[in-house]
C-alpha cells in the first residue's frame, strides 16, 4: 500500500532500535538536515516505557508540501537490530529500502523482508573503523541515509557541529568521518545500491527559515506569549516536554517552572498564583488530571482563571504511558463534582497548539473560569515543520481585573456581584487598596462571606450558568476542509486527527469522491453552529482516537445527532489518513468505486 | 495600618470556649503590631474549623481545599514576593491528608507561616480522630481506641528543613501572638504548632489537661541546637510536661531568595515575554 503523494517528494523513513541506542538523537539530526534542506518534516517517535531496551522508532516523513502526519508506508528502514526490520514488514512500500546492521541482524533475519532492495551494512565495524565506540553506529547509519536520499552530507555535518560545539570538537570530528565512511561504504560498490542514490532530496531554496517544533514545544511558546510566567507540573509522559521546554528556557524568557511534589500541589500552586494575579499553568495527563480534579472545582468555585493542559494517553491507571489515544474527552468535559462553566480547546497540529494555549489565557482571565487544552500523545510529541508561529496579532485579554478607583466608585465592593448580564464578577487582586474580600471554597454571598442560603446558592448558581451561556455564544464553528457543498462523505473528528482527515479527503478526490472534514478545535462548550452544519451534510462519518465515539455522543447530546458510521481506532497508535481512507471504504455503500 | 477592630469580619461561628478565638485573635494582635497593611496580608485556609478563620479576617483571603492550603499559599508567595502569606489549617488538614505539601513547602523553605490549630480530633466532621490524637484515643471512627501513633510535627518540622519551628497554645495569647509575630517576620517556612483545645468533642486534651501540663522554654534553651532541639520535641504529656516556644530555628536562603526570576514579583512583570528568540533556536 503505497502512500499517494500529494506533491512530488513524499518519503518514509524509519530508524529503528532498542533503547539506548540513540534512536531518538539520529531522528533529530537527520530530520532537522531535512528542514534546513528546504523540506517539510513529520517526525513521530514510538517507545515503550522504558530506558533501555524495548523496540524504539523515530518516523520521518519528507515532503515538498507541508505535511500532515505520518504516512501507512515506509520507503527506508534503517534498521540497527534485529527488530528494526522484523516489526515493520507489513508497513514496506512496493518501493522500499532497509538498510540494516550487518553486525547486529542475521541475514536470515533481514531475508523476511526479501522482494525489497537489502543493504546490509556493518555499522559497529564502520564506527570502529573510524575510532569511535559502538554507540557510534547511529552516525555511520545517518551518513548512509544522506547517500541513500541524495540529501548528501553537508547539512548533516553542520549539524554535527552545531550539537557537539567547539568543546567537543574531538568527538564532533569523530562523528563526521563516521557519518562519511557511512555515506560512502553505502555508495560502495557492493552495497546493493550500484553507487547511485535512490532518491533525490536536493536543496531547495527557501524564503524563509523553518522550525521543527513538537506540540509539546508549540503549547509551552503559546503560553509563554500569554505572559505565563508560572509552570506548575509534575512529570508525566506524554506532557513532560512542556515542562522541560519552560525549564530549559527559565532564564532566557524570564519565567519560573516549578517541579512540584504532586498533582494536586501543581494546579493548586497554579491556582494561589492565579489569584494573586500572575497568569499560570499546570501541565499533566489524564493520570494526573484525575488527581487534580478537586483543584478545578477550586478554581470554579473561586472564579480563580485557570490554564490546564491535558495530554492524552490510552488506558486507566497507567494504561500505555507512551502512546496516543482520545479517550479523555467526556472526562475533561465532565470532571469535577457539581456544574460549572470551563472551556475545552483540541487543537489539531502544532499552528493550533500555539494559538490555542495563548486563547486559552484569555478565555481563563476574561470569564475567569479553568480553560482545558486537550492534547494528545501524537500531537504533544510529534514534530511539525512550520515558520515561526506568526503572533504580532494576538492581544492579551485579563478580564474584568479592578482597581483602586473603580472600586471606589462602585461601593461596596462585591467580588462575586451576581447581577451581570454575562456572569463575570469584578476581580480584585491581592495588594489593590480598597479590594479586601474574602473568596471561600464554600457557596457564598456576592461579598464572598459564607452563604448557605438557598437564595445565595441560586444566585451564584445562576450567575455561573450566564458565564456558560455567554462563552458558548463566543465559541466558533468547527473548521471546514474540503468543500462541504456536495461533499459525498464529511468526516467529523477533532483535536489530533486533524491532518489525517485533510489527507483522507484529498486521496479520496483522486479517486473520484467528493469529501469533505468537519474538524472542531472547540469543543466545550459544543459550539452552538455546528448543528446546521452537521444537518446539511449528506453523509456523516465520525473519525476518533477512542473505541466509544465521544464526540459522536457529545453531538447526539447536543444536537440529537445520531451518527451511526465510525472510524475508531484505539490501540494507542497514531490514526492515519490510511485509516481514514480504509475506514471509508469498508463502510461507504460506494466501495466499489474506491 | 489597621487596628484590631478594622481586623474583624464577621462574628465566628465557633462554639463558644473553642481555642480558635485565642488564634484569631492573636492573629490580629500580630497583624497590628507588625503594623502589616491588611491589603498587603494575605490568609490562605484549608478545610475544618480552622479553614474558617479567614471568613472572620478582614484581609485578602483564600480558603481552599482540604489539606492543600499550603500548595495555594505557595503559589501566592511565587507569584506575588511582597505579600505576607500566612496559612491557617488544622491537624487533620495538614498532618492528616495534607502531609505530602506540608514536607515540600518545608524543604523548600517558602517563605510563608504555617498556623496549624493542633485539637488532636477532627471537630467540623463531628469528632473523629486526627493524626495527632494520642494513642488509644476513643472516638466516633475508633471505638475501640486509635492503633497508630501519633504524627510528631515538631521533629517532623525539623527534620524536613523548617527553619522556624515553634509550638505555642491557645491558652495563652499573648505568649501566642508573640510566637506568631515572630513567625511572620521570620524569612523562610515558619510552623506554629498550636495547642488548641476542641470543648467539644476532645475530653482528654482539655485546657485543665494543658493548664497542667503545658511549660515554657526557659531562657537559656538554644533553638539552634538542632539535637537538643529534637530531644525537646519528643516531650509530651503528664510525665516530661509540654514546651511551648521557638523550638528550632536556623538560617537559610528562601526558595523565592534562589531563582532570580523571582527578583522582582511576577504579577509586577509584565506579560510580554519575547518568543522570537526562542522561535529561531527552532530553526
Amino acid at each position: 500500500m503505497a502512500g499517494i503523494s500529494t506533491g512530488k517528494t513524499d518519503l518514509s523513513i524509519i530508524i529503528g532500535g532498542p533503547a539506548g541506542y540513540g534512536i531518538a538523537q539520529a531522528g533529530a539530526l537527520f530530520s532537522k538536515a531535512c528542514t534546513r534542506s528546504g523540506y517539510f518534516v513529520f517526525v513521530n517517535n514510538e517507545y515503550p516505557s522504558l530506558i533501555r531496551g524495548g523496540h524504539n522508532t523515530v518516523r520521518m516523513r519528507v515532503q515538498d508540501t507541508p505535511s500532515l502526519g505520518i504516512s501507512d508506508s515506509l520507503d527506508i528502514v534503517l534498521a540497527l537490530d534485529k527488530n528494526g526490520v522484523l516489526e515493520h514488514l507489513e508497513e514496506l512500500s512496493e518501493r522500499a529500502i532497509i538498510v540494516y546492521d550487518s553486525d547486529e541482524v542475521k541475514e536470515e533475519d533481514a531475508n523476511k523482508a526479501k522482494g525489497h532492495l537489502l543493504v546490509p551494512l556493518p555499522l559497529i565495524t564502520l564506527a570502529r573503523e573510524v575510532g569511535g565506540e559502538k554507540i557510534m553506529k547511529n552516525t555511520v547509519g545517518l551518513g548512509a541515509l544522506c547517500a541513500i536520499t541524495g540529501l548528501g552530507l553537508n547539512e548533516l555535518n553542520r549539524l554535527i557541529k552545531e550539537s557537539f560545539g567547539e568543546k567537543k570538537a574531538e568527538i564532533s570530528e569523530l562523528n563526521i568521518r563516521a557519518a562519511l565512511l557511512g555515506y560512502e561504504t553505502a555508495l560502495g560498490k557492493f552495497s546493493g545500491l550500484d553507487g547511485k542514490p535512490k532518491f533525490s532530496l536536493g536543496k531547495i531554496d527557501l524564503p524563509e527559515k523553518r522550525m521543527l517544533v513538537s506540540g509539546n514545544e508549540a503549547i509551552a511558546l503559546g503560553a509563554m506569549r500569554a505572559g505565563c510566567r508560572l509552570l506548575c507540573a509534575y512529570p508525566m509522559t506524554p506532557a513532560s516536554a512542556i515542562m522541560h521546554y519552560y525549564a530549559a528556557n527559565e532564564k532566557e524568557a524570564g519565567v519560573v517552572m516549578k517541579h512540584v511534589e504532586d498533582e494536586i500541589s501543581g494546579i493548586t500552586m497554579a491556582i494561589g498564583g492565579a489569584y494573586a494575579g500572575a497568569r499560570t499553568m499546570v501541565s499533566t495527563s489524564g493520570g494526573g488530571f484525575s488527581l487534580q480534579t478537586e483543584g478545578l472545582g477550586l478554581a470554579a468555585i473561586t472564579e480563580t482563571p485557570l490554564v490546564v493542559i491535558e495530554v492524552q494517553r490510552p488506558g486507566p491507571a497507567t494504561g500505555l504511558p507512551t502512546r496516543t489515544g482520545q479517550a479523555d474527552l467526556h472526562f475533561v468535559i465532565n470532571a469535577h463534582q457539581d456544574e460549572f462553566p470551563r472551556v475545552v480547546l483540541a487543537p489539531g497540529d502544532a499552528n493550533e497548539a500555539f494559538a490555542l494555549a495563548f486563547d486559552a489565557f484569555n478565555w481563563a482571565e476574561r470569564f475567569q473560569i479553568p480553560a482545558i487544552v486537550l492534547s494528545d500523545k501524537y500531537l504533544a510529541e510529534s514534530q511539525f515543520t512550520e515558520a515561526p508561529f506568526s503572533h504580532k496579532h494576538l492581544k492579551i485579554d485579563r478580564g474584568l481585573i479592578v482597581d483602586s478607583e473603580w472600586i471606589e466608585k462602585n461601593k461596596p465592593f462585591r467580588r462575586y456581584l451576581a447581577s451581570t448580564e454575562n456572569g463575570v464578577s469584578p476581580r480584585v487582586l491581592p495588594g489593590t487598596p480598597g479590594g479586601i474580600h474574602r473568596e471561600p471554597s464554600d457557596e457564598k454571598d456576592e461579598f464572598g462571606n459564607i452563604d448557605e442560603s438557598p437564595h445565595a446558592r441560586k444566585l451564584q448558581v445562576e450567575k455561573r450558568a450566564r458565564k456558560f451561556e455567554a462563552i458558548r455564544r463566543e465559541i466558533p464553528a468547527p473548521n471546514v476542509y474540503g468543500k462541504s457543498e456536495g461533499a459525498e462523505v464529511s468526516f467529523v473528528g477533532w483535536g489530533s486527527t486533524k491532518g489525517a482527515l485533510i489527507e483522507a479527503i484529498g486521496r479520496l478526490r483522486e479517486k473520484g469522491v467528493e469529501a469533505c472534514a468537519i474538524h472542531f478545535t472547540h469543543v466545550w462548550p459544543f459550539p452552538d453552529k455546528a448543528e446546521g452544519m452537521l444537518r446539511a451534510q449528506k453523509k456523516l462519518v465520525l473519525v476518533e482516537a477512542n473505541s466509544t465515539a465521544q464526540l459522536g455522543k457529545l453531538i447526539m447530546q447536543e444536537t440529537g445527532i445520531r451518527i451511526k458510521d465510525k472510524i475508531l481506532r484505539y490501540d494507542g497508535r497514531p490514526l492515519s489518513a490510511g485509516d481514514v481512507f480504509e475506514g471509508f471504504s469498508k463502510i461507504s455503500s460506494k466501495g466499489g468505486k474506491i | 495600618m489597621a487596628t484590631l477592630g478594622e481586623l474583624s469580619a464577621r462574628v465566628p461561628d465557633w462554639c463558644p470556649g473553642c481555642g480558635n478565638f485565642a488564634i484569631l485573635n492573636a492573629l490580629k494582635k500580630s497583624i497590628v503590631d507588625l503594623k502589616i497593611d491588611p491589603k498587603d496580608f494575605v490568609l490562605t485556609a484549608g478545610i475544618g474549623c480552622s479553614g474558617k478563620t479567614p471568613q472572620w479576617l478582614n484581609t485578602y483571603s483564600i480558603h481552599t481545599l482540604h489539606g492543600r492550603a499550603l500548595p495555594v499559599a505557595t503559589g501566592v508567595k511565587l507569584a506575588n514576593g511582597d505579600l505576607t502569606v500566612v496559612v491557617s489549617g488544622g491537624d487533620g488538614d495538614g498532618y492528616g491528608i495534607g502531609i505530602g505539601h506540608f514536607i515540600h513547602a518545608m524543604r523548600r523553605n517558602i517563605d510563608i507561616t504555617y498556623l496549624v490549630h493542633d485539637n488532636q480530633v477532627y471537630g467540623l466532621t463531628t469528632g473523629q480522630t486526627s493524626p495527632t490524637s494520642e494513642k488509644g484515643y476513643v472516638s466516633k471512627s475508633t471505638p475501640a481506641g486509635v492503633i497508630e501513633v501519633p504524627v510528631n510535627p515538631i521533629a517532623l518540622a525539623i527534620e524536613s528543613g523548617a527553619t522556624y519551628v515553634a509550638r505555642a497554645y491557645a491558652g495563652d495569647l499573648m505568649h501566642l501572638s508573640g510566637i506568631i509575630t515572630e513567625a511572620i517576620k521570620h524569612k523562610g517556612f515558619s510552623l506554629v504548632d498550636i495547642l488548641q483545645p476542641c470543648v467539644t468533642f476532645n475530653r482528654r486534651n482539655t485546657y485543665d489537661w494543658f493548664q497542667k501540663v503545658v511549660y515554657k522554654l526557659p531562657s537559656e534553651y538554644d533553638p539552634k541546637d538542632k539535637q537538643a532541639a529534637l530531644l525537646k520535641a519528643e516531650e509530651w504529656g503528664e510525665k516530661t510536661g509540654i514546651p511551648i516556644g521557638v523550638l528550632y530555628r536556623s538560617e537559610r536562603p528562601t526558595y523565592s531568595d534562589e531563582v532570580p526570576q523571582l527578583k522582582t514579583p511576577i504579577v509586577k512583570q509584565s506579560l510580554d515575554i519575547d518568543i522570537d528568540r526562542l522561535m529561531a533556536k527552532l530553526v
